[in-house]
């Protein structure tokens, strides 16, 4: 019978090995997946992993990759902080939200006045407005002991409904023929996060995300700060004992990830987007819960991470119009991704072993 | 705005549709937590009910064939949230996101074909006499059959937790399972078994938004019921029937927000649509201080080391 026994120390190698692992079996269960849609699965899996990167279009699609990527790890930065010391941001959509509507109402409000303050006063905004909707579970949390992960989650449903009503009411444009959605950041300059290298997708926001990252990785390794976050997740009691104050951890991990998804959403707002509409979230917020995970909650693990997710956003658009690939197959492949991670990661913490049925 | 258009007795009996998804998926939800897990993937479950109930229903002609199919959808869909948890030993709330994640997306996949297709009807129940009364007749005796059903269910579970050996067991492997298992109980079946209870709860509650409440299928269509569902299992305090009468509670916010919109109230559309939310929010806050009734073990990974 198999049986699993508890290793004394995780396995350092199964634990970078895992996600390599479960990348592979995603691709294969994946493959059988588009296999049952209809579709060569070769030539699905080529062209979303593949084509992207060294394809014939791939000078097109490769600079798409920082643009798809960079608000994955930003926020993804910011939820692992949390995640480690089992604060659960949920809502990480819902602040990325609320994130561009305070950045692009910020700099809305001087239209159409030139000048450079514009910009960064709109990424300052950007990041209290992520800041403050998180805020919002983590106060709730220190003080009434009410669930973030609810909290968190109901907030995006909120932040969705008051996206709508400023595209259709106070951030609407007023050239705009009626339609809804805001001016376009992109053609006014002092507001647009433009590419800083034309042609590579460098913008503002992948410069704060790898900022984010060397922030994360000294801050978890050399500061007292991210040790309290370790010790609070790997064992909550001993670090009570040590000092660490929770409420002042579930404020910093709560409010510097609802910061860092303010600033994605509006980097991308000012961006890639270049207008608040009703529907300019893609759910990167959710889809940064998988990147986190993916990236064993470690910075450069994110990095990674948030780099293969932006290609299976980008080789999914890819196939969606050269092979007809409904777009809600990426979906499920990003959800079978997860999946598998969580299965494998048993091999980090246990060993199977083989031995006799026992008594129970 | 003419808010003499709103018909109480109207308003009462579509409080009670509004509600009963929500009861349904938090009852299951609620026997998984007595278990001592917490499955956060109901919302995942319940979107993979909806459309498997929904293309079922229309494959066949028979709605009720439909939600058959939607609860094994929910409860198949759980075995993978089990098969984590307590063979994997994953951690619980990740597990229970994956499920949204992935259920998300499988029902957006599924659903493709049956954007804008009409379901079969499900025809409501006339009891000859009752039915006919005035004002308890249209609350009380004229819905469809699954809306009784979430009643009784309901009933069964207070009942089955409160009397029955099975009941014992399952809280006392919720509450301590070390123990349990010294006393020989089969933790994990146990545990199981009640998370595919509540996954097909909780598919029956998706199928019930998309061929009754709606009734059509639209992506996403679950729109955070399932997160409700959740908070309301802590809102009742892990309590049958404090369940149903939040689920009435927010039925109640639902239906009221969407008559206010039909009426042309001056508050504008979205902030009445919100509403439903940011209320669970206050309740949530207001109630999180009783959690004496919460399972000790509820989250906890059951390992059998020894």
């Amino acid at each position: 019978m198999i049986r699993l026994e508890k290793r004394p120390q995780p396995s350092r190698v199964w634990s970078m090995a895992t996600p390599l692992v479960a990348v592979l079996a995603t691709m294969i269960a994946g493959g059988l997946l588009f296999a049952a849609l209809g579709k060569n699965p070769v030539e699905a899996i080529r062209t979303i992993f593949w084509d992207p990167l060294f394809g014939e279009f791939a000078f097109y699609y490769r600079p798409q990759l920082l643009v798809k990527g960079a608000p994955l790890v930003l926020i993804a930065i910011g939820l692992s902080l949390g995640f480690r010391a089992g604060i659960w941001n949920i809502g990480a959509e819902g602040q990325y939200i609320m994130g561009a509507i305070c950045g692009a109402g910020a700099g809305l409000a001087l239209y159409p006045t030139d000048s450079a303050l514009i910009f960064p006063l709109m990424v300052v905004a950007g990041a209290l407005g992520g800041w403050a909707w998180a805020m919002i579970p983590a106060v709730l949390k220190t003080r009434f002991g009410t669930n973030e992960i609810l909290v968190s989650l109901m907030l995006v449903y909120v932040a969705e409904q008051f996206l709508a009503s400023v595209s259709l009411g106070l951030l609407k444009n007023p050239e705009g023929f009626g339609f809804p959605g805001s001016r376009n950041l992109q053609s006014w300059d002092s507001a647009h996060n433009a590419e800083l290298i034309t042609g590579t997708g460098m913008h503002w926001g992948v410069v704060a995300a790898l900022i984010a990252v060397i922030f994360a990785y000294v801050l978890l390794n050399r500061h007292m700060l991210g040790y309290h976050i370790r010790l609070t997740g790997e064992a909550p009691r001993a670090a009570r004992f040590a000092g660490v104050n929770p409420t002042r951890l579930v404020l910093f991990c709560l409010g510097t990830s609802g910061a860092l998804a303010g600033l994605a959403g509006l980097f991308e707002v000012s961006g890639p987007s270049g207008q608040i509409s009703i529907d300019f979230n893609v759910g990167y917020g959710f889809t940064a819960i998988i990147v986190a995970f993916l990236g064993r909650l470690h910075p450069v693990g994110i990095l990674l991470a948030g780099g293969l997710m932006a290609l299976t956003y980008i080789g999914g658009d890819i196939a969606q119009s050269n092979m007809g690939l409904p777009s809600a197959a990426i979906q499920v492949f990003q959800g079978m991704l997860l999946f598998f991670l969580l299965a494998l990661d048993l091999l980090t913490n246990f060993r199977i072993a083989l031995s006799k049925p026992e008594v129970v | 705005m003419d808010l003499s258009a709103i018909n109480p007795v109207l308003l009462i009996a579509s409080l009670m549709v509004a509600a009963t998804p929500i009861l349904i998926a938090a009852i299951g939800e609620l026997v998984v937590e007595k278990s001592g897990v917490l499955n956060l993937g109901v919302e995942g479950m319940m979107i993979t009910g909806a459309i498997a109930g929904f293309a079922t229903a229309v494959e066949t002609g028979s709605p009720l064939i439909g939600f058959l199919a939607a609860a094994v959808a929910g409860a198949a869909l759980s075995v993978l949230f089990g098969f984590l948890t307590l063979v994997a030993q994953a951690n619980q709330v990740a597990s229970g996101l994956a499920l949204t994640l992935f259920g998300l997306g499988l029902s957006a996949l599924m659903g493709q074909s049956y954007v804008g297709v009409k379901p079969p009807q499900m025809s409501d129940i006339h009891i000859p006499v009752l039915s006919d009364l005035p004002v308890i007749g249209p609350i009380l005796f004229g819905h469809d059959i699954i809306l009784y059903f979430g009643i009784a269910l309901t009933a069964a579970v207070w009942a089955l937790l409160k009397f029955s050996r099975a009941g014992l067991v399952l809280r006392a492997v919720g509450e301590n399972h070390d123990a349990a298992h010294a006393l020989g109980y089969k933790v994990i079946r146990i545990r199981l078994m009640a998370i595919m209870f509540g996954g097909a709860c909780a598919g029956i509650g998706g199928a019930y938004i998309s061929l009754i409440r709606v009734p059509q299928w639209t992506e996403g269509m679950t729109a955070g019921v399932g997160w409700i569902a959740l908070a309301l299992v802590v809102f009742a305090s892990w309590k049958p029937w404090r369940a149903l009468l939040g689920a009435y509670l927010f039925g109640g916010v639902t239906v009221v927000q969407l008559n206010l919109q039909a009426a042309g109230v001056a508050i504008p559309v979205e902030y009445l649509a919100m509403s439903p939310y940011v209320i669970t929010i206050i309740v949530l806050v207001i109630l999180s201080a009783d959690k004496s009734s919460a399972p000790a073990a509820l989250g906890r990974n059951f390992h059998a080391s020894r």
